[in-house]
């Protein structure tokens, strides 16, 4: 099998291709412009929209906020191959905010890793798509999360593991703020640093929320730029609704050496969707049908 | 069916309550505060209550230095997170030192549901239970999770109260009396004995209830204090019945199975089944096709009754 560059699109299986309701093909490619991307990132909302609404629970809130992060990640950034996800060299994602598993799950199936029609399957009873990810049975979760805090040092671990097999994948571990409350994150921020591993990014979507309210009022993080230069990552800080500036950051993360890379995206809770933005109601709420109808439209 | 109350509610309620009589009780959240319903006392008294954000072990540790200065902590969180994610952190700096911290969890079990495999806790009481002088209650309704908080409240000692997510159809009147370390039976019986926690009893009683029309007469015991348990209970039942079956929604490793098992054994060997889930973890699902997928219903006590019965 060749192993795509980056920049190349991978290859979509043909069982996806088929799938009637599969018209992502022609948006998906590596070389997708920033206004494809944005149409994308569209209808990733839509669709954590209409699956966490027919599952009737799930986590919109930090779903939304994450979703041009993945975004530029999946269809920008991240050499991979859907019809390959054990692929050796291929970069790693990892959701440490294992409740933002619908917009994982929609951008995926919008890869074709799985099929989209499968969407409507989130959270039922012998689902691949489990309420969190699970990594033994939804092809491309590459970790199973749900209790926070966990994925940056798995995400060392599997860059140290890059590193001593000459492997020049990258390895990216999306965080929440209110997750960096846990203190395995910053035992993980200590070691990468001290092992000098410049193949792992962290990106935090800082939304300002966690359940409780306000992160500031819940477990003030401030100076939270600082926190990190303080255990010697570099910090980019960016608009994390913006793709332009969210590909210049990962792009200049790649040329950090010797120490690794937190992209602070700065975003909003709920984003795209008015009566979910910024409200700590719908961090883990279902939206109901008629919520979906208006989501939906504002979603158009 | 009398309607379902939630158990979350009625510890809120009760922590509210006891903070007006208190001024020594404190408490202690994860930023879960919604979840397990401690804002209600929170809103009351802010002064009093923690939020210690999305760091469980920190809590656990700060509710420890809380109570080695005369202060009554009720600390909260999912049951996964305490005493999963702090093990050592309960162990040593609440087990070993015997101090007064009360931690209440919620979500315990896989009646959780859709959030699936990692929210779903099935080996706390195996792990909070081999804490030596932790008292462990699981109690079956929102009337005896009132009467258990109370009473751990009121007793000096660590404690672990364990709750479920769904709402429960109460097994209690509102004239039950809750007493640590002693079961509570709930129906009386001379074939076999049932014993459960949790959101199990009323499967136990339902199960009895049709073991009768086959001319089946079950012992139901409530067994809400896992810890210390009541043996008597547990060795007469296995003298007078002859069979006993246990209901939990938890492994079968180390729970309420588990822990009757050692009893019987030891003092009155009788055949005995466990009804719990056996070496595996649960997925994402509705609560009631969960327990019935992983054998925990009604349906599943009738069959190990009749099995255990077999073999007397
Ligand atoms: C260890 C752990 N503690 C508590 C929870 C419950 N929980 C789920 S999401 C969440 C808030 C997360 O906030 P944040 O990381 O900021 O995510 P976002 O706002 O982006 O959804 C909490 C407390 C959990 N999943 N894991």
């Amino acid at each position: 099998m060749s192993l795509p560059e980056k920049g190349n699109p991978p290859s979509i299986p043909d069982s996806v291709k088929a799938s009637a309701d599969n018209v992502s093909a022609e948006v998906f490619s590596l070389s997708a412009s920033v206004a494809e991307m944005e149409a994308m990132a569209k209808k990733l909302r839509r669709h954590i929209i209409t699956m966490i609404g027919k599952a009737g629970s799930g986590h919109p809130g930090g779903s939304l906020s994450s979703v041009e992060i993945l975004t530029a990640l999946y269809f920008k950034v991240m050499r991979h191959k859907p019809s390959d996800h054990q692929w050796a060299d291929r970069d790693r994602f990892i959701l440490s905010k294992g409740h933002a598993a619908p917009l994982l799950y929609a951008t995926l199936a919008e890869c074709g890793y799985l099929p989209v029609a499968e969407l409507a399957t989130l959270r039922q009873m012998d689902s691949r798509l489990q309420g969190h990810t699970d990594r033994t049975i939804t092809p491309g979760v590459e970790m199973s999360a749900g209790a926070l805090g966990q994925g940056l040092s798995f995400g060392l671990g599997a860059a140290l593991a890059g590193r001593l097999n000459g492997q020049d994948y990258r390895v990216y571990v999306l965080l929440g703020d209110g997750e960096c409350d846990e203190g395995q994150v910053w035992e993980a921020a200590m070691a990468s640093t001290h092992f000098k591993i410049d193949s792992l990014v962290a990106i935090v979507d800082n939304n300002g929320q966690q359940i409780d309210g306000w992160n500031r009022d819940v477990m003030n993080l401030d100076p939270f730029p600082g926190k990190w230069r303080a255990f010697g990552w570099e910090v980019i800080e960016v608009d994390g609704h913006d793709l332009t500036q969210l590909i210049q950051a990962f792009g200049e993360a790649e040329k950090v050496k010797g120490q690794p890379t937190v992209i602070i995206a700065h975003t909003i809770k709920g984003k795209g969707v008015s009566f979910m933005e910024n409200n700590p109601d719908f961090h883990g709420k279902a939206p109901n049908a008629i919520e979906v109808e208006i989501a939906l439209k504002e979603l158009e | 069916m009398e309607t379902a109350v939630s158990v979350r509610e009625a510890y809120g309620r009760t922590l509210l309550e006891l903070g007006m009589e208190n001024p020594d009780i404190v408490v202690l959240d994860a930023d879960l505060s919604r979840s397990t319903m401690t804002r209600f006392f929170a809103r009351q008294f802010p002064e009093r209550f923690f939020d210690c954000g999305i760091a469980e072990q920190n809590m656990v540790g700060v509710a420890a230095g809380l109570a080695a200065s005369g202060k009554i902590p009720f600390a909260s969180t999912f049951a996964v997170f305490v005493p999963g994610r702090c093990f050592d952190q309960v162990r040593m700096s609440i087990a070993q030192p015997q101090l007064n911290v009360k931690l209440v969890t919620s979500h315990g079990g896989i009646s959780v549901g859709e959030d699936g495999t990692s929210h779903q806790s099935i080996e706390d009481l195996a792990l909070i239970g081999s804490l030596p002088g932790f008292n462990v209650i699981v109690p079956a309704d929102a009337i005896e999770t009132v009467q258990a908080v109370k009473a751990a409240a009121e007793s000096y000692g660590p404690f672990y109260i364990r709750l479920c997510r769904p709402k429960v159809a109460p097994v209690f009147g509102e004239d039950y009396r809750f007493k640590l370390g002693k079961a509570a039976t709930m129906r009386q019986g001379g074939d076999a004995t049932i014993i459960a926690i949790g959101l199990m009893v009323k499967e136990a009683l339902e199960a009895a209830q049709n073991l009768e029309r086959e001319g089946i007469y079950c012992r139901v015991l409530n067994m809400s204090t896992l810890k210390p348990i009541d043996e008597a209970a547990i060795i007469k039942a296995a003298a007078e019945t002859g069979a006993i079956v246990t209901a939990e929604e938890h492994l079968e490793h180390g729970g309420l199975g588990s822990a009757v098992a050692r009893m019987v054994s030891q003092n009155q060997p009788v055949p005995m089944v466990l009804v719990a889930l056996k070496d595996t973890y649960a997925k994402s699902g509705k609560p009631a096709e969960l327990l019935e997928r992983y054998g925990l219903t009604a349906k599943d006590i009738e069959q190990g009754v009749r099995s255990a019965i077999k073999r007397k």
